[in-house]
């Protein structure tokens, strides 16, 4: 809680920091005030509780009539039964369904749902899960709503961008979450985030131009003149026997897609001639089929601009590219033995971007969507706490020679603190019941790694079938929310007082 | 779509159900075609299923015929997809529609069990036995009592090909399972990704297993298997898997690699093989994959989208897993089963099939009404394999194994397809989690 004693004891205490003392004193008499101001417009959102209270409290002061009290009974009827059969029945009702097993009310099983649900992994996963929401997205949210309250405050176009950031508020969870389904597609052609990480990725390092080439294994070249090769565990293609200058060393490649050999490639040769150490790298498959395996037929295109390396005794001696025919040669290498080998960096498989709602990221990512939805909100509610501050505090600690960040950490965030606390609590209620977005953007694939416990209910109750493990589940996430209820009412009371 | 509805939908039958009186007075005499011309006269018949739109319009077609017929007037009710919810209410409300079409096996037997059904008289009886494959009297019975017509089929053992990729790779489409893997090599070989499977939903990966499991083990073996009398680390399953392991760990099989056909949808998997800028060249699934390709791409089923029949594994007859709408009567009244009696009439069903988007299980369905060569074809598959029909395995199973996303038989294979080389704690996962199921 906002304690401007304790603020100016800290400032006494560091004697650089004195000259604050008189500020921080400023603020003490202004507390009071500014607290009022900003529980007032907390209160706005729960006028009628508090309404109600007061009506408590003023019938029970002032020994009512009996007369009145029948009023007072006439007139909370309406809520009693409305709250009564949408609230408290459906709370009783789950917590006694729970105590059944999945086919209704027959079997009675006790706390069996309870055990049931913290020894499954499925239940474990998720309350993890929201541990780790619950840990992240609250501070995020109110420290990005705070840094875009304060920083508006300052700019001109503050308004323009503040709607800017509210504006997801207004989209339904299950818009939002298609939305974000697009952004993360996997398939860069498809997926906004992919294309820009391979964008990215694809400027600072040149993609392979035959990714996903093969080379037709031993089995398939047997009785052809073809190079008999292995492939190593990076992706090279080396020749399984060193070769010698004379006999062309001939690779024949498949798995190339038509359009992806480049357009100057032009007919492999049959036969292969050059200097020294030469061969030949082709793609050995005819539009239509019908070629012979690892044997130039026509129509079947040399690859142009593949890398080759001969290498001796560990070293790479010489290397070279293919031409538009395909063919290499090694002119210098006349004599003794080298491993041919055609270079991994050809082969390569392309980076594809990142599987954003694969096993690992799904949660991250979710909870970015949620924090985009999210901050809006606690820019709004920061930001009407920070209009409320008495402008001659932050005017007097600047006089006093306060730097700005000075007056924001010691003077602006004391005195919107009660904002911050409601912003805090009531992400945490929203972020524990989490439901939509989770069950919209995670992919059927990976919704078990990004189950939240209300995820999980759902998922038992109508999945799986058994309400009885539902309800419980229903409960547990009851229990949950129920202390940070607690603490919101008990601090609207006191700030009532 | 409606797959998912059909899901949510039964989600919601665990709800308790008031028992409807049963009996088996006979009611209306067979003619060959259905209940006797203007025998109905003045009855009401409410009918309830799940179709909104053209399909409801096509049905109203085969109600008007009926009514046209018996004389009798018929109210149709469109649950949308939530039928058992539907259901439910009306029943405790004691005033359940007189038939209606259930898209599940499993709420057949729900609501058999809850006696809320009337059993077939001997009319329909007689007219299911001379119409359909005995399979399908089974599939609508519930311990060995007939309550349930099947009206309308899927037919999920098809498999779908962009034929410009197999005229670049000069592939044709294969008949048995050796044929099938050469091709896919040969589209590799050519550069272009032979498969395209939606990891994301994991009902089409059971859909494979299914396939292969029945060609594999045999019609016997699969009604034990989902049943759960034989374990899931029986060998015909540890077979089944790998085959479908060197399959899908084939250089460069699967588009996208395992780890990105996880994030496919099945709606996505369709477009992938047959949009303009293609992925892959081959995507398994039922017939409905053609109102997916005419939706979302500009392939025209026929012509550059076409399907053969799932191959034949070691010489395994023709087979089929399907998929299928029964129509049950909930009350006991002679309208109720004239009704029934109609559906399972050939008559019947060549009023829808004519229309398009209808499959009928009806073995007597005179095959030229359908509107389409592709169509009649797909008909004809489901029509062959005769006693070799089979109900979708993961259908049958408990909700909780057989249904639930990223768990059970769904999630196992995801992760499966993932790593295929681990075939035998798959089996060994499949068993556990069937057993929780069936025990729980």
């Amino acid at each position: 809680m906002t304690n401007p004693g304790s603020t100016a004891a800290d400032a006494q205490s560091t004697p650089e920091r004195s000259e604050q003392v008189g500020t921080s004193a400023d603020t003490a008499t202004d507390g009071g005030r500014s607290r009022a101001v900003a529980a007032a417009g907390q209160a706005a959102g729960t006028a009628s509780a508090t309404t109600a209270r007061r009506g408590g409290r003023s019938s029970n002061g002032s020994g009512v009539t009996g007369a009145s009290r029948l009023m007072a009974v006439l007139f909370l009827a309406p809520a009693m039964i409305v709250l009564g059969t949408l609230v408290v029945f459906p709370i009783g009702w789950t917590l006694v369904r729970s105590l059944f097993g999945r086919d209704g009310f027959q079997t009675f099983v006790g706390l069996d749902n309870y055990v049931d649900m913290f020894t499954r992994e499925s239940t474990l996963r998720a309350i993890t899960n929201n541990i780790i929401w619950v840990a992240v997205v609250p501070a995020v949210v109110t420290a990005l709503g705070l840094i875009f309250a304060v920083l508006t405050e300052r700019v001109k176009w503050g308004t323009a961008f503040k709607m800017l950031i509210f504006m997801p508020m207004a989209i339904s969870f299950l818009a939002a979450g298609v939305t974000f389904q697009i952004v993360y597609d996997a398939e860069p052609d498809r997926g906004v985030a992919n294309a820009i990480a391979v964008t990215i990725h694809d400027m600072i390092f040149e993609p392979s131009p035959y990714s996903g080439a093969r080379v037709r294994d031993a089995e398939e070249v047997a009785g052809t003149d073809a190079a008999v090769t292995t492939v190593t565990d990076d992706g090279a293609i080396d020749t399984a026997q060193p070769v010698s200058a004379g006999e062309p060393v001939l690779f024949p490649l498949v798995g190339i897609a038509p359009d992806e050999i480049p357009s100057e490639a032009q007919q492999a040769p049959s036969n292969v001639d050059g200097e020294g150490l030469h061969g030949l790298v082709w793609s050995d498959f005819v539009r239509g089929g019908g070629g012979t395996t690892a044997v130039v037929d026509n129509g079947e295109r040399g690859l142009p601009g593949v890398e080759v390396e001969a290498i001796r005794d560990g070293e790479v001696v010489a290397t070279t590219e293919t031409d538009n025919e395909g063919r290499f040669s090694f002119p210098d290498l006349t004599d003794g033995a080298y491993t041919v080998r055609l270079a991994a960096s050809n082969f390569a498989e392309p980076f594809n971007g990142v599987t954003w709602l694969g096993p690992t990221l799904v949660t991250p990512s979710i909870i970015i969507s949620y924090i985009w939805i999210w901050a809006g909100f606690a820019m709004v509610l920061i930001a009407a706490g920070l209009s409320a501050i008495p402008r001659d505090a932050l005017e007097a600690a600047r006089v006093d020679g306060a730097t700005e960040w000075q007056v924001f950490r010691r003077v602006t965030i004391p005195l919107v603190k009660p904002v911050l606390l409601v912003v805090i609590i009531t992400m945490m209620i929203n972020v524990l019941k989490v439901f939509d977005l989770v069950l919209v953007l995670a992919p059927q694939s990976t919704q078990s790694d990004a189950t939240v416990v209300a995820l999980e209910m759902w998922r038992v109750s109508f999945d799986e079938r058994n309400q009885g493990l539902g309800s419980a589940l229903a409960i547990f996430l009851f229990l949950l929310v129920l202390p940070a209820m607690l603490f919101n009412i008990r601090r609207f009371r006191r700030d009532q007082s | 779509m409606s797959r998912r509805g059909v899901r949510i939908g039964a989600a919601f039958a665990s709800v308790a159900l008031f028992a409807a009186a049963c009996g088996g007075d006979d009611g209306g005499s067979s003619n060959g075609g259905g209940p006797a011309e203007g025998s109905l006269e003045g009855q009401t018949i409410e009918v309830a299923a799940v179709w909104t739109g053209a399909e409801q319009e096509s049905f109203r077609l085969v109600l008007d015929a009926f009514e046209e017929r018996t004389g009798a007037e018929v109210q149709y009710t469109s649950t949308g997809d939530d039928i058992a919810t539907v259901l439910n209410t009306r029943l405790q409300g004691g005033s359940p529609p007189d038939v209606a079409i259930l898209p599940q096996p499993g709420l057949l037997r729900d609501l058999a069990e809850q006696d809320a059904l009337v059993p077939v008289n001997d009319a329909v009886s007689a007219a299911v036995d001379e119409n359909f494959a005995g399979i399908w009297r089974e599939l609508g019975s519930v311990d060995g009592e007939l309550y349930g017509v099947y009206w309308k089929a899927a037919n999920k053992s098809l498999v779908w090909y962009n034929t410009e990729a197999f005229d670049d790779a000069g592939v044709e489409a294969p008949e048995t399972w050796e044929d099938f893997t050469t091709v896919v090599s040969t589209l590799s070989d050519a550069g272009i990704t032979p498969l395209s499977i939606a990891g994301g939903d994991g009902w089409t990966l059971t859909d494979w297993f299914e396939n292969v499991y029945l060609r594999v083990a045999g019609p016997e073996a699969y009604d034990q298997l989902a049943s759960h009398e034989i374990p899931w680390t029986d060998q015909t399953v540890i077979d089944t898997l790998t085959i479908l392991s060197e399959l899908w760990s084939m250089p460069n099989a699967v588009s996208g690699g395992p780890e990105g056909a996880l994030q496919i949808t099945f709606q996505q998997s369709v477009a992938d093989v047959f949009s303009d800028d293609p992925q892959a060249a081959i995507v398994f699934e039922g017939d409905f994959v053609a109102s997916v390709i005419n939706a979302e791409t500009s392939a025209t089923v026929g012509e550059n989208a076409q399907f053969f029949t799932f191959p034949s594994i070691n010489g395994s007859p023709t087979s089929v897993v399907a998929g299928g709408d029964v129509a049950v009567a909930l009350q006991d009244n002679e309208g109720a089963h004239g009704l029934l009696e109609f559906l399972a009439s050939p008559e019947a069903a060549e009023i829808w099939a004519a229309q398009g988007g209808f499959l009928s299980p009806n073995q007597n369905v005179d095959l030229s009404v359908y509107p389409d060569e592709s169509t009649q074809q797909i008909a004809q598959a489901l029509i062959d394999a005769g006693d070799n029909v089979r109900y979708d395995m993961s259908d049958l199973q408990p909700a909780a194994f057989g249904a639930t996303p990223s768990a059970g038989m769904w999630g196992i294979l995801q992760d499966f397809l993932a790593n295929p080389t681990d075939i035998q704690g798959t089996a060994q996962a499949l068993e556990e989690q069937a057993t929780a199921a069936y025990g729980g």
